[in-house]
């Protein structure tokens, strides 16, 4: 066995572990303490996060990325890094210099229809096929697009053409761009700490004016007109202003008071005292405004000074969902899932052509899909500890747990068979679901508070993770069972016997068959039915149970234990699937190709339950109606289907099959009748 | 050797096989089905069903197509049963099969259970509001109340049931008889406009100055029939008339007989507590700077007079009241946020589901455990 070939594993490991490290490692922040500024807490959709988790669900719902390039690289260009904003310095922007942010390629567009209706076909910047477009550009036609929008908004969301959702969809991103600007001051101020000296100033003599006015006397009108711009101001700061920004001024007071910038200077008017936060915000921006970093992280520290004896609990969190934000751990776990998927890949494929290298790739993917598994476990982990729930509350994290189940359960299969199947399946499970919730997470927030009946850790720490496994391990086994049917048609390798290749894995140094007793030696075939027939097992149990613990909290919630609402009859129908694939094994009426092809189909309905259900737009559990990702269902369900077609195949047109076409060794022949006995 | 033929079909794994595909069939077109015939519709004609017809839409005929919820059910039922008894023995290597099919029998027939017996209605509170009934969703009925007495109401019900069938019905010790001349399900009730030339529907009470139309009945989960009568009060000697009765009249109708006050309404049918119960608060919680609901919740004053019982309760999400065989779920709320609706719901067999699972799931684990192990042990040994 080449040495080399010995440390290719070790090699890989480095190298990703290094980039993880680096990833993790604190950063710098730069002259202007963005990223510290980032990390100032705010309340928002009923929950405490920082600027920064705000910057990047606003962001992704006008741009669907986390930050704005600043100049165009074309995409084969991919050792160039373009310049970027990250997301809170793209928030800084637009609430201190919102006139420089006007003119950032932020709005997405990419109905062709709407473009000409809006005549914007030849302005904007394009990217890889899609176009993006300033809020210069956008100005002159925003009253179009209000009025689209509402026509849009009278018609019900099934009903909507894709040109109304567009234009739905661009008005709402405008109005939160907008509603962000006036977070922290009124739009078009230079310095807003001097504006607001200046009103304190006038307030008392307007006050005086005021009341004199009042009982009929000779009053100061002038002083009362000083007042009149202002007050307009913070009104529409008040009814506009995004996140919830100031905190009440004592920290026991309840969440329901904090208020956005305009409520608190709102009151200010009255009270005749700035609320301390106010004052930190207007100087911060004013610093900003006029380019003075040495200002700006002046007041920074100040506010941070006054919030930390009050809000200590808020900051600390401010400050993980900071670090989470940052990190980007399944970003990162995906882009080793994809590496780890490509070395298993060729381990398969190599598995009788260079047995060596074969191996060496098999235990560098391995070990890659563990490092992969660690950052996914990491980030997995942290978004429960952020939210103090249970790992799975929506379809985002339900994408992420199942992955991650995947991921182990790939992982334990690698263990035991020892020929690259686990990881193969495991990494490529692991990179399509957390790209699922990539895709899921440009919705906007993905911590969002839970409605009152699913406000319950114990049933989501139960059914919900229970049904979830169910979905991850019937997943599983389809793709175990597509891998089956690839191999054989286009490979000679399901016929491969595993003891030749345990003899090399013995010489390249595997510790096989020194303490752990032997793995089994059948065919390769044959050692993928047996796990495929094994996971179905698993996924049995854990539809089973996790559907009838669903029936258990409907009857605790609702009354009853059984309303055949879509998605418990989505759960119903992958437990009834996977039982019909075990009595067809147990009654002999299908044999290992057979059970294949079932498997397959096990991803359609499996896939129905966890995305088609929600489509149907009705019943309890509807949370969402996402005609893009029908497209996708319909296209997945399409590729089963086409798999399922090959699987079909005469055995004499597989590979695997083609050289002992004469006795096809009982691979999807039925040979007699006889029925297996159960759990064979 | 017919019998054993047919043995032979009832214990076979194929039949297993096949139930278990149709029933896949079943709940996903039953499923799809919600789309356009609502929940409640589509469970009736799917699940609580021998079989599924269709037929074109304009057509008056039409022709099953599929077995029904019943069928398929209770074919795995005889099928799993009979498997038991022919085939399979009690051994230690099959006892998680045993528990696994035992619980599903259990979970099938509890779920029989609750179709057949159990009775779901609803209690609607305002603040400070008490009763000792709750009212049935789809169910009315005609309630005479000899109001002579200050201090006693009478109160004679006639369900729904018994008035669909339009007969002359002779109702508990009342003097005179109740004749239904008309029933419907469910229908509209407006003013008679003026001028209009036919015959109003009934001579008394409102019935001379209102109209009533009758409507297909509704499908939708959320939304009621509004059932309408046309009644006729018989007495020994003389008829007092026709009245026209429905839930869409709110005050009861009134009439004189042998100088006893009677009031005559239909409404939804009550079914009567020994105990009440009392609304003192209620709450509808939502995170803060968002409409996001948190929480609903009602605090009740729960009063049996016989047993001298008077304690308070909190009702809330996922924390149902389970009380003398009844359970009271908070199911919605008055749009003020001053009143509550509670769901009651009887259902003597609602630990089945509960038992099942641990049955099955126990079950499960052993049978594969047991697999497992086995087959590890195989190993180890080879």
């Amino acid at each position: 066995m080449n040495k080399w070939l010995k440390l290719l594993p070790w090699f890989f490991v480095a190298l990703f572990g290094m980039e993880i490290i680096a990833v993790m490692a604190p950063k710098k922040d730069g002259a202007l303490h963005a990223r510290e500024f980032g990390r100032l807490p705010v309340l928002l959709n009923g929950r405490i996060q920082p600027f920064d988790s705000v910057a990047r669900n606003a962001l992704l719902q006008i741009r669907s990325t986390g930050d704005v390039p600043l100049e165009e690289v074309p995409s084969w260009k991919f050792w160039h890094h373009p310049q970027k904003l990250k997301s809170t310095e793209w928030l800084l922007e637009v609430m201190a210099r919102p006139e420089e942010a006007d003119t950032r390629p932020i709005f997405l567009i990419h109905h062709a229809e709407l473009l000409g209706e809006l005549k914007l076909e030849d302005k904007g910047v394009e990217k890889s096929g899609l176009r993006y477009y300033t809020f210069e550009q956008l100005k002159p036609v925003l009253n179009i697009i209000s009025e689209q929008s509402q026509k849009a908004g009278e018609i019900k969301p099934e009903d909507q053409t894709p040109i109304q959702k567009q234009v739905a969809k661009l008005a709402n991103a405008v109005m939160l761009y907008q509603r962000l600007k006036v977070t922290l001051q009124p739009e078009g101020v230079d310095d807003f700490s001097k504006e607001l000296a200046q009103f304190m100033q006038d307030l008392s003599p307007a006050q005086t004016a005021a009341q004199a006015s009042e009982k009929g006397k000779n009053f100061d009108r002038e002083a009362i007109e000083r007042m009149a711009q202002p007050l307009q101001d913070f009104q529409l700061m008040a009814k506009f202003g995004y996140p919830l920004v100031v905190p009440p001024l004592s920290s026991t007071a309840s969440r329901d008071q904090w208020q956005n910038a305009g409520t608190a200077l709102l009151e200010s008017a009255r009270s005749g005292a700035i609320h301390p936060a106010v004052t930190s915000f207007a100087a911060m921006m004013t610093a900003y405004h006029q380019g003075k970093p040495d200002e700006f992280n002046r007041a920074l520290d100040e506010y941070k000074t006054w919030l930390q004896p009050r809000f200590e609990k808020e900051l600390t969190k401010g400050k993980a969902e900071f670090y989470y934000n940052d990190v980007k751990a399944f970003l990162h776990a995906i882009i080793i899932y994809v590496f780890a998927f490509m070395l298993a890949g060729s381990a398969v494929l190599f598995l009788t052509v260079t047995p060596g290298l074969s191996e060496a790739l098999r235990r560098s993917a391995f070990y890659l899909v563990i490092l992969a598994g660690v950052v996914h476990t990491f980030g997995l982990v942290y978004r429960m500890i952020l939210e103090g729930r249970p790992p799975v509350t929506n379809l985002y994290s339900s994408a992420i747990f199942i992955g991650w189940a995947t991921m182990i359960l790939g992982l334990i299969l690698e263990r035991i068979y020892r020929v690259g199947i686990g990881s193969l399946v495991g990494s490529f499970a692991g990179f399509v679901t957390l790209l699922i919730a990539q895709n899921l997470a440009i919705g906007g927030d993905t911590m969002e508070m839970l409605r009152a009946v699913l406000d319950t850790n114990f049933w989501l720490a139960t059914h919900v993770v229970v049904i979830t496994l169910g979905y991850a391990s019937t997943f599983f086994a389809g793709l175990l069972a597509i891998l089956y049917i690839f191999l054989g048609v286009f490979t000679p390798n399901l016929t491969q016997r595993l003891s030749p290749i345990r003899e090399i894995q013995a010489k390249a140094g595997a510790k096989v068959s020194t303490r752990a007793p032997a793995p089994p030696q059948p065919e390769l075939g044959k050692a993928l039915s047996k796990m495929v027939y094994g996971v179905v097992c698993f996924a049995t149990l854990f539809s089973f149970v996790g559907t009838v613990l669903g029936g258990i909290w409907a009857d605790q919630s609702w009354g009853r234990f059984w309303g055949w609402d879509p998605k418990e009859n989505g759960a119903l129908l992958i437990v009834l699937w996977n039982a019909v694939i075990l009595h067809a094994r147990w009654g002999g009426l299908v044999r290992d190709r057979g059970i294949m092809n079932l498997a397959i189909f096990g991803n359609i309905v499996t896939s129905f339950s966890w995305f088609g259900v929600n489509m149907l737009g009705i019943g309890l559990h509807s949370y969402g109606f996402m005609d893009a990702a029908f497209k996708w269902l319909m296209i997945f369900i399409g590729s089963q289907v086409a798999i399922i077609g090959l699987g079909l195949l005469p055995l004499n047109l597989w590979r695997s099959f083609r050289s002992r076409a004469a006795s096809p060794a009982g691979v999807g022949v039925r040979r007699t009748r006889a029925p297996q006995p159960a759990g064979t | 050797m017919v019998f054993d033929r047919l043995i032979g079909f009832f214990t076979s794994m194929r039949l297993t096989v096949v139930c278990l595909a149709l029933s896949i069939l079943l709940v996903f077109l039953g499923t799809l089905a919600q789309v356009d015939m609502g929940l409640y519709k589509a469970q009736n004609e799917f699940f609580r069903s021998f079989f599924v017809f269709w037929g074109p839409k304009a057509a008056s005929w039409k022709i099953p197509v599929l077995p029904g919820g019943y069928l398929v059910g209770g074919v795995l039922l005889i099928n799993l049963v009979a498997s038991h008894i022919m085939r399979f023995k009690l051994t230690r290597a099959k006892v998680g099969i045993w528990l696994v099919h035992f619980g599903l029998i259990l979970l099938l027939l509890g779920q029989l259970g609750t179709d057949l017996v159990s009775r779901e209605s609803s209690l609607h509170l305002r603040e400070g509001e008490a009763k000792n009934y709750s009212e049935a969703d789809r169910q009315a009925e005609l309630a005479i109340i000899d109001v002579t007495d200050k201090d006693t109401d009478k109160v004679v019900a006639i369900p729904q049931g018994l008035l669909m069938r339009k007969k002359e019905i002779q109702p508990g010790d009342l003097p005179f008889a109740v004749r239904v001349r008309k029933f419907f399900a469910n229908s509209a009730v407006k003013d008679r406009p003026a001028g209009a030339t036919d015959a109003p529907p009934a001579t008394e009470g409102i019935g001379p100055n209102a109209t009533v139309k009758e409507l297909p009945r509704v499908s939708e989960m959320d939304v009621r029939d509004v059932p309408s009568a046309i009644v006729e009060i018989q007495a020994a000697d003389r008829s007092l008339g026709t009245w026209l009765v429905s839930e869409y009249i709110e005050r009861p109708q009134q009439f004189t007989y042998n100088n006893r006050t009677y009031k005559l309404e239909l409404r939804p049918r009550r079914y009567y507590n020994a105990f009440t119960i009392r609304l003192l608060e209620f709450q509808h919680d939502i995170y803060p700077g968002t409409d996001i609901p948190k929480n609903f919740s009602s605090r009740v004053q729960l009063q049996r007079p016989a047993t001298g019982e008077n304690r308070e309760i909190k009702i809330y999400m996922n924390n149902p009241l389970r009380y003398a065989g009844e359970t009271y779920y908070q199911a919605s709320f008055d749009r003020d946020d001053h009143g509550t609706i509670l769901q009651v719901v009887h259902n003597p067999s609602w630990l089945t589901p509960y038992l099942s699972c641990v049955l099955v799931g126990v079950g499960l684990v052993i049978q594969f455990m047991t697999h497992l192990l086995g087959f590890s042990f195989k190993r180890r040994t080879a």
